[in-house]
């Protein structure tokens, strides 16, 4: 168990690794001077070389790198050039924002997601099984923008439940955040929702077929407890790795939802960093975002490791 | 299998089964794909609607009433009439005939990012599982490294470097998508590879190019085509939220993700500006999602579950 642990910590440190030096090389390769974008179009020559020289953009690439590498470790973003703040907080202030939109959707997905897939599962070939599918179905098939846009216009325009847009700290006025947040939330779950549905239903199916869950029953355990306790908790597998990578596509879920709702995360402030070629800014966050991702996946694989023997030697 | 016929039977778990049934006559296997794949109502409204949708893509400047990009600004957001079944949009353009041009656009980026993303995680996994060692070690550690980085973001950031347009689209959406697909062969090849006529063909001298492209390379391709078929629904879905953010298609060129987007200003008086391509999306790639589905459980039913 310790081998797996300290060889799956040592490949994510790797993979963040090389995620750093990928982007930091994309970035570099994007077209444009980011300078003349801060200084905008008028800008003389001297203005252009001093803050070239300040932002260290006349330095070699590798010396660049490694120092944009050696100020991450110590904590140190550096400066934005888009937003002209520290990137560090910033960062974790536009995070803290989505956190609080991918959270609760993951936790929604997650729970009704797994829920529906046994239910399906449990009732293969009925109407609740057919609905469930169809529905699985025509949710991954939905542009989460154009439901948000669907959304806005009947419960907002129309019906006047919901605000349009925004977003609001349950500490500052709890009533209007919940309010804000139940769109976005509802709306960025439901992708995930589906595939965890499918998944789920898959999985199950192919468990409840073999021998054990038969034994179960015919020494006479409850459904309840042969669906729950032993059918679902050895489906868990498939569903527990996908667990680690929706968090990733919920978050680039969320970049499209943002921009509907006008909530300031980081989608809303990728898209703006990007457009003004903020390199440091883009650096930092895709970096945060792969670090994150990984870390997760790191997280599930390790608690999957002492759940399950299986998972150790594969 | 000359002697028996296959009698295909949708189960109860909405899976299929093959059951044999003693009736001796040859079915080629062209047939019997036919058979398996449409055995399901569903499937063949899949099929219709792509069927449907590369039609309007091809005869694209046929069915469509009027040009998709020529404004018309004293015409500009008109209701619905005999003149413009869905209106115009604040430009004056007519918002059917963008709709049908947005067909080219969709499709041309599925099938193009999705080649690209194919052809190149097919090579990668075939290196990595045939050399094995320190190549398969750094391909696969680079996979790793873009599998984390969400897909639409990677495509937003290499959509950032090559700048926008159709053909850049195209090409960051296929790069994004590799990982998946280097993945699923260097799997299937590294089983692959311990099969007895892989080792039969060493053994009667073929060389490992030989091995690698001519034994072992075509066993992974069913799988391969399923895949690529389920992720034609996810590159257009991609596409349209690049175009939504604006970092996609260049305008005046129609895309249905771009329309969702412009139709938005103007919702609280023309909704079915926004929503109308939003539907176009959704039956597209649902029809995708139901085709690739019925192509997995045709080609092989192990992959449920897994793809």
């Amino acid at each position: 168990m310790t081998t797996f642990i300290i060889r799956r910590i040592l490949q994510t440190i790797v993979v963040i690794f090389v995620v750093t030096l990928m982007v930091f090389l994309i970035m570099r390769s994007m077209p444009g001077d980011p300078v003349i974008m801060y200084l905008g179009p008028d800008a003389s020559v001297e203005q252009i070389e001093h803050y070239t020289k300040e932002f260290g953009l006349d330095k070699p690439l590798p010396v660049q790198y490694f120092t944009w590498l050696g100020n991450i470790a110590k904590g140190e973003f550096g400066q934005s050039i888009a937003y002209r703040q520290d990137i560090g907080p910033f960062i974790l202030s536009r995070l803290k924002v989505t956190l609080m939109i991918a959270i609760p959707a993951f936790i929604l997905a997650v729970v009704f997601g797994v829920l529906l897939g046994v239910i399906a599962a449990i009732r293969r070939g009925k109407l609740i099984d057919s609905i469930i599918t169809v529905m699985a179905n025509i949710g991954m098939a939905t542009p989460v923008f154009w439901l948000s846009i669907l959304c806005v216009y009947i419960l907002s325009l129309k019906l006047n439940l919901l605000p349009v847009q925004g977003f609001t700290w349950p500490t500052e006025d709890f009533t209007l955040s919940i309010k804000k947040m139940i769109m976005p939330v509802t709306i960025l779950s439901l992708g995930p929702l589906a595939t965890f549905a499918r998944q789920t239903r898959s999985a199950m199916l192919e468990v409840i077929r073999q021998d054990f869950i038969r034994t179960g029953r015919s020494k006479g355990l409850g459904e309840k407890v042969i669906i729950y306790k032993h059918a679902l908790r050895n489906a868990m597998i498939p569903i527990v790795t996908l667990m680690g990578m929706s968090l990733g596509n919920m978050i680039g879920g969320s970049v499209l939802i943002e921009q509907v709702f006008v909530i300031p995360g980081m989608g809303d402030m990728l898209i703006t960093s990007i457009l003004n070629k903020d390199y440091q800014l883009v650096q930092s966050a895709v970096f945060v975002i792969a670090a994150g991702v990984s870390l997760c996946n790191l997280i599930v694989d390790i608690a999957y490791g002492y759940i399950d023997p299986r998972i150790r030697i594969s | 299998m000359q002697n028996t016929v296959e009698k295909v039977e949708v189960n109860d778990s909405g899976g299929m089964q093959v059951v044999e049934t003693n009736i001796p006559t040859k079915t080629s296997s062209f047939k019997r794909f036919w058979r398996i794949m449409l055995a399901r109502k569903i499937v063949i409204f899949g099929l219709a609607i792509l069927l449907l949708a590369f039609i309007v893509a091809i005869f694209a400047p046929l069915i469509a009433p009027h040009d998709p990009i020529e404004q018309n600004l004293l015409n500009s957001l008109q209701q619905p009439s005999k003149e413009h079944l869905l209106g115009t949009d604040a430009l004056g353009r007519d918002v059917l005939s963008r709709i049908i041009y947005g067909t080219r656009v969709s499709l041309a980026v599925g099938f193009v990012s999705v080649a690209i993303a194919g052809s190149i995680g097919m090579l990668l996994g075939l290196i990595s599982g045939y050399i094995g060692g320190w190549v398969e070690g750094i391909i696969m550690r680079f996979m790793d490294v873009m599998m984390s980085i969400p897909l639409i973001i990677l495509a937003m950031f290499i959509g950032a470097v090559l700048g926008k347009g159709l053909d850049n689209i195209m090409l960051a959406i296929g790069i994004g998508m590799i990982p998946s697909y280097a993945r699923l062969t260097r799997g299937q090849v590294k089983s692959i590879k311990q099969l007895d006529y892989v080792t039969a063909g060493k053994i009667s001298g073929a060389g490992s190019f030989k091995n690698a492209f001519v034994h072992i390379l075509p066993n992974c391709i069913a799988p391969n085509i399923v895949l690529m078929t389920m992720n034609l629904g996810v590159a257009i879905l991609i596409e349209a939220g690049l175009s939504f953010l604006g970092l996609g298609i260049n305008p005046p060129m129609a895309s249905w993700g771009a329309m969702v987007s412009d139709g938005y200003n103007h919702l609280r008086t023309l909704p079915y500006l926004s929503i109308a391509p939003g539907v176009v999306i959704m039956i597209v790639v649902l029809a995708f999602n139901i085709v690739g589905d019925a192509l997995r459980d045709t080609l092989d039913p192990r992959l449920r579950g897994s793809l």
